[in-house]
């Protein structure tokens, strides 16, 4: 839960305040990035996703600042305990949301090539769920960083198991599709890369749940399975 | 990364003891009615540098000051609990307070080498006890002690200057030398670098890394990053109790009791 | 951020008003008047002390110097008694003293100078007859001019102190072409004698030397070894509180009541010898250790404690921690207080006076059991003497007790010196 009392160095609460404004900024750009990325995606909306692409410059650059502050952190107040791994843990963090935004400028930047082929509604339209429920989990992920609450980590960590069923099952959909349709091949190939990006943004919130974990119990979470078996879902 | 390299970060880690050097048990201090150290029991062994941390006041020095009977020439100073050197308890009046002293060494804060000579300074306590057979020997056992605390480059030329006359630090490496002389088994420093600059420091910390499995260190330090860079078990030390002690690199990534996060983490007080 | 709101804005001090340029001037000027205060103290304490120094050398130097009188002697014509055969024998002053000597030195005087011939010469003149004799028999058989001391008349008269019947003897001598004046070296090896010419110092001086002997040797060990006992080993309570009040009066207490003491225990009790330098030395041993152990204790207990845990952290034990650490760093303030104490003993007159150090003593000490006198009691006995001739005697052996002191003085200070530059 919440820490215990102030530093005794007013400064120090203060660097680590703003640290968490940081993250806290990052994660709100790249779930808006994500989700306007979907948004763009349905309604084919150039415009929207040309301004995602250029606005991930943004999300790059909170990332070196955050970790200058990081290095600043360590450097000048030889964190501690529950503070040191806090500070490694948003340095980590970060990186993650980084990669995050990345995979939403990677969607937008796809959709121009997707174009306006009817036939793909049907498996178009599961994605938004999809992205749906991947920018929820980030942002519980980041809200428990926030509150350094493990047992909402715990949590988030679960749900990733319904992100993996949505990729299976969109997986199966556009190969079946691609085989019955072998003109749109080129379009569902993106179709599939955009929910493989999706698949990985739930696995990178999962990443964070796990440094939230260790970084308030100081343990790392038991091992769990991934859920992108392969082998299972070609027959 | 190879076995190998991750075998050498293991070995500055904390090693298994092996039958603890000293033991405390239910040791409590008194000055007069007034008590300092409430009911602490602790190990030292060979193996590993102890560091005892905590805010002033909270009896760290007091008990390390237990541990050679230096607490007896404080009028007034009561001991109760037995602390036990090799299985003997050190408080039983058929105990040598004079040979216990030389057995358990100790370095004090501030550097104080006799008014003698370099060499003097570390002839003195083999002298008194004996323990050169003639001039050739305790030639050899100064030099010893002087090679040992890292000293004996700077001062080879000049063992019959006066110890006083050297820096801060290396009155300190000399009073180390002195303390090594009478080959004690245990070696006890009241925060021995409190008074030296930072490259001073480091070449201590760096003697305390070398004499580590020779002899049983104990270090009472008000810098935590010096007890984190320096030992492998630390005893955390509030209000003459003992609230903690386990090994550093645990106490100080993920320690047990809230009292100790507060104290490492800077919100104490 | 700390806000700058929350402190009220500095209003930098004005260092140029009038007011503070006066506070300052003021403050300058009291700087001044003190320096003066104290550079006018200094010089009144050195005038004084110049006074003392000119006014004693003034009369003092005086006392080193005789008149010596050439006076001739015919032994072929003078009433000797003597065989110049036994001078080579054993028993040359036996001889010598039966020979009648003084009797050819004062006809000799009135043969040469007239009737009143005998005045002029020394009491003692006979004495250097009986020397010159006795280093070359052969004058026996010459006529030979021997230097011999003036009386102390034609002394002060030679010296511008002359009584009226003296003036006109001493011109005459004068006239004659016989007086000489000369280094007084019996002033430094002869004792107490009736005749100012005479008197010598040494037996004074030996007996102070004698007890500031005894002094030391008992009040320094003593001294020393109480002091290292009630600081380093004496337990603090009401006891040796007590103790340490009562030493501290000692230290104050009148010397003539050591004198008294040493009266009522010294000698009615233990019946030692009277006026001895055993005594003598005894009672201001007393005097002194009381000074020794308040300077000794200071000494010891500025003696940084580091030192001590040094030394019982290497294991040794309290008596070694005293002797080879403590004692050593304390010596130059225990040496500092012995020296403070001795001066004080060296000077004292009212003790030694009370336990009879005031005899008339013409030989010089033998022993610590023979009667001697002390160089002050000797002053003060001198400055009683009727005669004239015993003032510049008595400066001068207030100028030798200070030659005395200062050699014991600068002694001391060099021992310290020598223990302070080994650190």
């Amino acid at each position: 839960m919440a820490n215990g009392g102030e530093h005794t160095i007013k400064a120090f609460d203060d660097e680590i305040v703003e640290l968490r404004g940081l993250i806290s900024e990052m994660g709100g750009r790249a779930e808006a990035a994500v989700l306007g990325a979907m948004q763009a995606l349905i309604r084919q909306d150039q415009t929207a996703a040309s301004r995602i692409v250029a606005e991930d410059r943004k999300i790059d650059e909170l990332e070196a600042a955050i970790e200058r502050l990081v290095v600043q952190i360590i450097a000048l107040r030889a964190p501690m305990a529950d503070d040191l791994r806090e500070v490694v843990a948003a340095l980590k963090i970060a990186a993650v949301i980084e990669r995050i935004g990345d995979y939403a400028k990677n969607i937008a930047k796809r959709i121009p090539s997707i174009g306006s082929g009817r036939h793909k509604i049907e498996a178009v339209s599961m994605l938004p769920a999809m992205g749906q429920l991947a920018t929820e989990m980030v942002r519980d992920a980041l809200d428990a960083f926030a509150a350094r609450d493990w047992e909402e980590a715990i949590e988030v960590c679960d749900r990733d198991r319904a992100v993996d069923d949505f990729y299976n099952s969109v997986f199966r959909t556009l190969v079946t599709f691609m085989m019955e349709n072998p003109a749109t091949i080129g379009q569902a190939a993106h179709l599939l890369f955009v929910a493989k990006n999706l698949e990985r943004i739930g696995d990178h919130a999962t990443n964070v749940a796990e440094m939230v974990y260790y970084a308030a119990k100081g343990k790392h979470m038991a091992e769990r399975e991934r859920g992108d078996d392969f082998a299972a879902s070609t027959e | 990364m190879t076995d190998n390299s991750l075998n050498e970060i293991a070995a500055h880690q904390h090693a298994e003891p092996s039958a603890p050097k000293m033991t405390a048990r239910n040791v409590n201090v008194f000055y007069g009615a007034k008590q300092a150290i409430s009911n602490v029991s602790i190990d030292v062994d060979m193996d590993n540098v102890t560091a005892f941390i905590g805010p002033s006041g909270c009896g760290k020095s007091t008990f390390l000051r237990t541990l050679n009977r230096m607490n007896d020439t404080i009028s007034g100073a009561r001991v109760e609990g037995t602390i036990e050197l090799d299985g003997e308890n050190i408080y039983a009046p058929s105990m040598d307070v004079v040979q216990l002293r030389a057995r358990v060494g100790m370095v004090f804060q501030k550097p104080n080498p006799f008014p003698k000579s370099i060499f003097e300074n570390v002839a003195y306590g083999p002298r008194i006890h004996g323990l050169a057979a003639n001039k050739a020997d305790m030639d050899a056992i100064v030099e010893k002690s002087l090679r040992r605390a890292g000293l004996w480059d700077e001062v080879k030329d000049r063992l019959s200057d006066s110890g006083t006359a050297l820096s801060g630090g290396q009155q300190q490496r000399l009073c180390i030398a002195r303390a090594i002389a009478v080959d004690p088994e245990v070696i006890l420093m009241d925060e021995p670098c409190s008074a030296l600059d930072p490259i001073a420091t480091a070449k201590i910390e760096e003697l305390i890394h070398e004499l580590r499995g020779r002899y049983a260190i104990v270090i009472v330090t008000h810098n935590m990053q010096q007890a984190a860079r320096v030992s492998q078990r630390t005893a955390f030390f509030h209000l003459g109790n003992l609230i903690e002690y386990g090994v550093t690199s645990e106490i100080f990534t993920n320690p047990r009791e809230v009292r100790t996060k507060d104290y490492i983490t800077g919100r104490y007080g | 951020m700390n806000s700058d709101t929350a402190l009220p804005a500095r209003k930098p001090t004005d260092w140029n008003t009038d007011a503070m340029q006066q506070r300052i001037r003021r403050r300058y000027a009291s700087e001044r008047r003190f320096k003066l205060l104290g550079l006018t103290a200094v010089g009144v304490s050195a005038a004084f002390l110049a006074f003392l120094l000119i006014s004693m050398l003034a009369n003092g130097l005086r006392g080193f110097t005789q008149t010596d009188i050439k006076l001739p002697v015919d032994f072929r014509t003078a009433p000797i008694l003597i065989d110049p055969a036994t001078l080579k024998g054993p028993n040359v002053d036996q001889v010598l003293a039966g020979a009648g000597i003084q009797q050819v030195t004062q006809h000799a005087a009135v043969a040469a100078f007239g009737p009143d011939g005998g005045t002029m010469v020394s009491d003692g003149a006979w004495l250097v007859v009986r020397e010159a004799i006795k280093n070359d028999p052969s004058i026996l058989q010459q006529r030979v001019d021997i230097s011999v001391p003036a009386s102390t008349a034609i002394d002060l008269a030679a010296k511008g102190h002359a009584s009226s019947g003296a003036e006109a003897a001493y011109a005459k001598l004068k006239a004659a072409n016989v007086v000489s004046t000369s280094f007084n070296s019996g002033f430094l090896v002869e004792s107490d004698a009736t005749d100012p010419t005479l008197v010598g110092i040494w037996g004074a001086l030996k007996g102070s030397l004698l007890t500031m002997l005894v002094t030391l040797a008992l009040a320094f060990p003593i001294g020393v070894l109480s002091a290292l006992y009630l600081e380093e080993y004496a337990p603090r309570n009401r006891w040796t509180d007590l103790i340490e009040v009562s030493i501290n009066n000692l230290a104050a207490v009148p010397s003539i009541i050591f004198g008294l003491l040493g009266l009522a225990v010294f000698l009615n009790t233990f019946h030692l010898p009277r006026s001895a330098a055993l005594v003598g030395g005894l009672t201001l041993a007393l005097m002194t250790m009381p000074v020794i152990v308040i300077a000794g204790r200071n000494a010891i207990k500025s003696v940084p404690p580091s030192i001590r845990d040094a030394a019982l952290g290497v294991g040794a034990s309290p008596v070694q921690v005293v002797f080879h650490h403590v004692l050593p760093l304390a010596l130059p303030g225990i040496l500092t207080g012995t020296i403070i104490g001795m001066a004080r003993a060296l000077g004292e007159t009212a003790p030694l006076l009370m336990i009879g150090m005031r005899a008339f003593i013409a030989t010089p000490p033998d022993s610590l059991t023979a009667p001697a006198t002390v160089l002050p009691v000797q002053i003060f006995l001198w400055s009683d003497e009727v005669s004239r001739g015993f003032i510049e005697k008595t400066s001068a052996a207030i100028i030798v007790l200070l030659v005395f002191l200062l050699t014991m003085n600068g002694l001391a200070i060099y021992l310290r010196n020598r223990f302070e530059q080994r650190w």
